[in-house]
């Protein structure tokens, strides 16, 4: 037999109890909503999983009046730290429940189980863990003392870490004092309901937080919604943008997560094997569906060829299918649609002379799939080198100097996430002074912790998911009172400016 | 089985090299080579041991792990009757079971070459043809603390009793002192004294003590020194001190093997050992040899493992297998 | 026997130079009791252009000296400042109308801000930043950087102390600076200017620009290698659309702020134009 064709290990979805349909969570309870219902499929098969709640904009004014009086009555009214404690409530009932989101997880969006069990929800269930602990500390946030919580939130999050995603905007939220309105994306809202189910367990008090289902317009009615004081958005820097200019002149706080086009640098001296490892990581995680993703690698021309060549290696060993097996390494692409952009930008980088190269993996007949594809001879000039593909596609520049590295980097109107990789200590330090990139990972990538901040400069948005700095974006300072106001010379009172 | 010849592994070694293989070139050369990030090693090997290895997979892996055993006794306490007993085992694993495959060799101390020879008798043979090599330990194992006089005796008396194959141990000290020149020279002449009269040769097994060289790029230099100087196998551990074979340091001695073999075509064995006790292990070991150097590999002459007790689990896994329900250690037999 | 006074041309400040508006424009500036002070310069939007080139140019010098070093360099202005306290003192007191005691409290406080914010230069970064404790084995530390150029509306109200509050803030943690002075008060910003090009003030990191911030700011606020926007100034223009604009590339946007206490020292007012930036390394013995 062919001992690499591993028998199929799937992980049983018997540990899910799915509902037939789901209805949006508001006010503590599932209800209807009043748009028209939507299926969620697994896009590894196209088959129907649920039926989910259509939130229109009537729904969505509930879900924000929910939200308002629980802030009003309950959270605001609640000791930091019995906040904490529900936290901690929520992050021990993730843990217990872990396999269950897991599959659910990669059932609906398609990512292996390998991913979603070792690394999406395990992180879960660690966000919720460290900003349970902040929830009585906020004095020590950098706002001074007695930071105020900003009201109701809402956040409007993405397909490609749907779980994740909602930790990470709900527990620093929450931890603060806010209440929450919660879209999750259409092709992914399954995790979200379950985890409804977990505040029930919880026994989290009603409106605190509120998880409304639909698509973009129900997205945009949620961010526009008068009675909302924040708005925390992950997902494409076009969206990002309209958000932007819609809430200008308005008194709303926002933080924006949006599109990367990270380089990924590798010098001559790199720790080789780990490099290409770091490589197959930041590009073909999670099908490449990252914001952060090492979508363009700059490899020192010195060693381009071998590079390249221990590349197309390593991605032979990949294994492309069914995201519930376990030995699954590539899952499916999320949605028909992503495919399709894949696939565009991907011809015209054929097109524009770039030269193509996918891992020979067996393509299922149902789903939506893409095989792990390098492109090599990319010019800066290039689309592909240009352009979020946010899909399992490498663009394989190079470069002479560290100098020229730097250039090359720095050379987008994205700032998210760069990657560095030599053996020289001082060069790591340098060149990550240099790039002008939020995230920067030395000799790995794609490594998250809930301790750490994580955002973008330029048109990858504004404002930090994680540690400190992420709890911060859920605060303002004490009115009339200020730290460094009462420290300096003079100082009359707190200044009214407030970043977005 | 028959190691490789002495004049193209020295011409081999001087061609890569391009020099003497004294302690200069030698350490130009070998810390040329990128270093190793101990983090990213450490994850791709945690990344490899996920694997889930299942039914039929399961079947054939537990089949492989077995046929890939040294089976090892290397205890002051030995005697002509442990060794009996030992290749008694090897020839016939399970006593229930038929089916099941041999190991691929016994492995003691010098010796106890001719108590194996004797005791494996017909069987005795070259484990790629399904017969069992006898191993012995060699040169000062398992401290390598003696003169190179008495480490090519140690090894040319094992290979005329009969030993098929020699597990020599670098001089870790001269090593860490950067005599690579030295540790050059004594592997080589150990693999000189592996020559029989006839001409052919036992094949060498290098082993590194990866737990007194600590580091990884250590690590991945003594196994390029190795296979530079002639060996036919690099093996992590003697199974004498705490620090003995780990998944990351397998997998960077597979990696070496593998751009080896790239440069030169030549395929080269490891050999873990030492700490390997279950099946869930092993198969690990499987998988990280499969993905990394491919499974051609998983073959007695390119893969072992270095256990005792690991036999002894395989066969529970087996019986598992066979009767769908779990078996217990008095369904085994004790070596 | 009085002496006929030698009255000065105001300029714009742009690069380290004081350049007229390259469109020939200026305008009457005048005091508070309507007398005629000077025409100032009135910049138009090739004279913002220009500024936001030449903060582009000089960003990286700046963000790339050390924080000790920007610390002095701040420092030898509120020197330089002090050192020609009585020109300031009677600019204000002519453009304002105020006493000379109230045009004394203006300057000493702008001296004394640039004094706070420039011993900020080399803490702030120790406040804003911090090493994260991550689950597992790696080094991880996190740090305030400049956001790039800024342009700024400059408080309208004010003559010097609603300049320095908007832009000594922004230049500590490296940032260069393109700052739409006051449209009723532009003399001292110029005057400031001047101290500026003769301090240690890098050229470009700078750069004032004189006239109608109706007129100008809508360019610095869509100009796509602008990265940041200041509207402390702008309470009075139509601020939103400048927002709205800045949305395009996802500027960084300062809302406006009115009365006596905008732009008060604050250690937000330095973060709020850095990025931070996180940084992973493995760590291991093997």
């Amino acid at each position: 037999m062919n001992f690499l064709e591993y028998a199929p290990a799937p992980e049983s979805t018997a540990i899910l109890n799915l509902r037939e349909q789901y209805g949006l969570f508001i006010d503590g309870e599932f209800v209807d909503g009043r748009g028209e219902p939507f299926q969620t499929i697994s896009p590894a098969t196209e088959a129907r999983i649920a039926s989910i709640s259509n939130a229109n904009g009537a729904d969505v004014s509930d879900a924000v009046a929910a939200a308002r009086r629980a802030y009003d009555r309950t959270w605001s009214r609640m000791s930091g730290r019995d906040r904490g404690k529900y936290l901690f409530r929520i992050a021990r009932l993730v843990q217990e429940r872990a396999r269950e989101l897991a599959v659910a997880e990669s059932l609906d969006n398609g990512k292996p189980i390998k991913e979603s069990r070792d690394v999406d929800v395990p992180l879960v269930a660690a966000w919720f863990f460290y900003y349970a602990g902040w929830a009585d500390k906020l004095d020590h946030a950098g706002l001074g003392a007695n930071p105020r919580a900003l009201g109701v939130a809402a956040q409007v999050i993405p397909w490609n870490f749907p779980l994740l995603m909602l930790a990470w905007k709900i527990a620093p939220a929450l931890a603060a004092g806010n209440t929450v309105v919660l879209k999750p994306a259409e092709t992914t809202p399954l995790t979200a309901l379950i985890f409804a189910d977990i505040l029930q367990q919880a026994d989290l008090p009603p409106g605190v937080v509120n998880i409304v289902t639909g698509a973009g317009d129900t997205g945009a009615a949620l961010v526009a919604h008068e009675g909302v004081d924040k708005v925390a958005f992950t997902g494409s820097t076009a969206v990002g943008r309209a958000i932007a200019k819609q809430i200008a002149g308005t008194e709303k706080k926002v933080t924006l997560e949006l599109g990367g086009k990270a380089a990924n640098i590798v010098f001559d001296d790199a720790p080789i094997d780990q490099a290409i490892e770091g490589i197959v990581n930041g590009i073909f995680f999670n099908q490449g569906h990252v914001c952060c993703a090492g979508s363009r690698l700059l490899v020192q021309e010195s060693i381009h060829d071998e590079v390249v060549d221990r590349l197309k290696a390593r991605l032979s060993t990949l294994r492309l299918g069914d995201p519930l097996d376990k030995n699954t390494d590539i899952g499916a692409i999320n949605s028909r649609e992503q495919l399709d952009r894949i696939r565009e930008l991907s011809d015209i980088g054929v097109a524009e002379g770039a030269e193509r190269w996918s891992a020979p993996c067996e393509i299922p007949e149902n789903g939506f799939w893409y095989a792990p594809t390098i492109f090599t001879g990319v010019q800066t000039s290039s689309r592909i080198a240009r352009d979020e593909i946010f899909g399992p596609v490498l663009s394989v520049l190079t470069f002479r100097t560290p100098a020229e590295a730097v250039a090359k980097a720095n050379n987008t109107p994205y700032g998210l996430s760069a990657g560095i990789w030599t053996d020289k200590g001082s060069r790591i330090l340098a060149v990550a002074d240099q790039l002008r990139a939020g995230v920067i990972w030395a000799n790995t990538f794609n490594r998250f912790d809930p301790a750490s901040p994580f955002g973008g400069y330029k048109e990858s948005g504004y404002g930090r998911e994680g540690g400190r700095h992420g709890l911060a974006a859920y605060l303002a300072p004490a009115t009339g009172v200020d730290r460094a106001a009462a420290a300096a010379p003079k100082a009359k009172s707190a200044t009214k400016g407030s970043k977005r | 089985m028959t190691g490789t010849s002495l004049i193209t592994a020295r011409e081999r070694a001087l061609a890569v090299l391009g020099g003497e293989p004294d302690d200069a070139t030698l350490r130009r050369y070998l810390h040329g080579i990128p270093g190793v990030d101990a983090v990213g090693l450490e994850q791709r090997a945690a990344g490899l041991g996920t694997r889930s290895i299942k039914t039929a997979s399961k079947a054939w892996a537990l089949d492989r792990i077995i046929s890939l055993i040294d089976l090892t006794t290397l205890e002051g306490a030995d005697t002509p009757g442990k060794v009996r007993s030992l290749a008694a085992k090897a020839l016939n694993p399970d006593p229930a079971d038929a089916t099941t495959p041999r190991v691929a060799a016994v492995c003691v101390y010098g010796d106890m070459v001719p108590s194996a020879v004797d005791a494996l008798g017909a069987a005795h043979g070259d484990p790629d043809d399904g017969l069992i090599s006898v191993a012995a330990v060699a040169t000062a194992f398992p401290s390598g603390r003696a003169s190179l006089e008495i480490k090519l005796a140690d090894t040319a008396e094992a290979v005329a009793a009969g030993a098929d194959e020699i597990d020599m141990v670098i001089d870790r000290g001269a090593f860490l002192a950067g005599r690579y020149g030295l540790v050059f020279d004594q592997i080589a002449a150990v693999k000189e004294a592996c020559r029989r009269a006839d001409g052919t040769s036992a094949s060498l097994k290098v082993i590194l003590e990866t737990g007194e060289l600590v580091t990884y790029d250590n690590v991945r230099r003594a196994s390029w020194l190795s296979i530079l100087a002639g060996g036919d196998f690099i093996k992590t551990s003697t199974g004498k001190v705490p620090s003995a074979a780990t998944l990351p340091v397998t997998l960077l001695m597979l990696e070496v093997v593998r751009d080896w073999h790239l440069a030169t075509g030549q395929r080269i064995g490891v050999k873990p050992a030492g700490g390997i006790r279950t099946s869930k292990d092993a198969i690990k070991y499987l998988v990280t040899v499969a993905e990394t150097v491919g499974e051609e590999w998983l073959v007695p002459h390119l893969f072992r493992f270095g256990a005792s007790s690991l036999l002894n689990d395989v066969l529970l896994q087996r019986q598992k297998l066979a009767t769908s329900h779990y078996s217990g250690p008095d369904y085994v037999t004790i070596d | 026997m009085s002496r006929l006074a030698v009255p000065k041309t105001y300029k714009l400040y742009i690069g380290g130079a004081f350049p007229r508006s390259e469109s020939g424009r200026t305008y009457e500036v005048l005091s508070a009791d309507g007398a005629f002070l000077a025409n100032a310069a009135k910049a138009s939007r090739k004279d913002a252009r220009d500024a936001v080139v030449a903060a582009r140019a000089a960003v990286g010098g700046w963000a790339g000296a050390t924080a000790y070093n920007r610390g002095q360099v701040l420092y030898r202005i509120a020197e330089l400042l002090e050192g020609r306290r009585a020109q300031f003192v009677a600019e204000i007191e002519e453009a304002e109308g105020a006493t000379r005691a109230a045009a004394s409290a203006q300057v000493d406080e702008a001296i004394d801000r640039w004094v706070w914010y420039a011993g900020w230069a080399d803490k702030f970064a120790q406040v804003a930043g911090n090493a994260n404790p991550v689950a597992g084995p790696y080094f991880n530390i996190s740090v305030p950087e400049p956001t790039g150029v800024v342009a700024i509306v400059a408080p309208q109200q004010s003559s010097l102390l609603g300049f320095v509050s908007v832009v000594a803030p922004a230049l500590v943690a490296g940032n260069a600076v393109v700052v739409v002075a006051s449209e009723r008060f532009p003399l001292s910003a110029i005057s400031l200017s001047e101290v500026l090009a003769t301090s240690d003030v890098p050229k470009g990191v700078v750069n004032v620009l004189t006239g109608s911030p109706a007129e100008i700011a809508p360019w610095l606020a869509s100009h796509a290698d602008v990265n940041a926007l200041d509207l402390v100034g702008a309470g009075d223009l139509d601020w939103i659309d400048l927002e709205i604009a800045a949305a395009d590339t996802l500027k960084r946007v300062l809302r406006p702020e009115q009365g006596p206490d905008a732009a008060a020292p604050a250690l937000g007012r330095i973060s709020a134009f850095t990025e931070t930036k996180t940084v992973w390394h493995t760590k291991s013995m093997k």
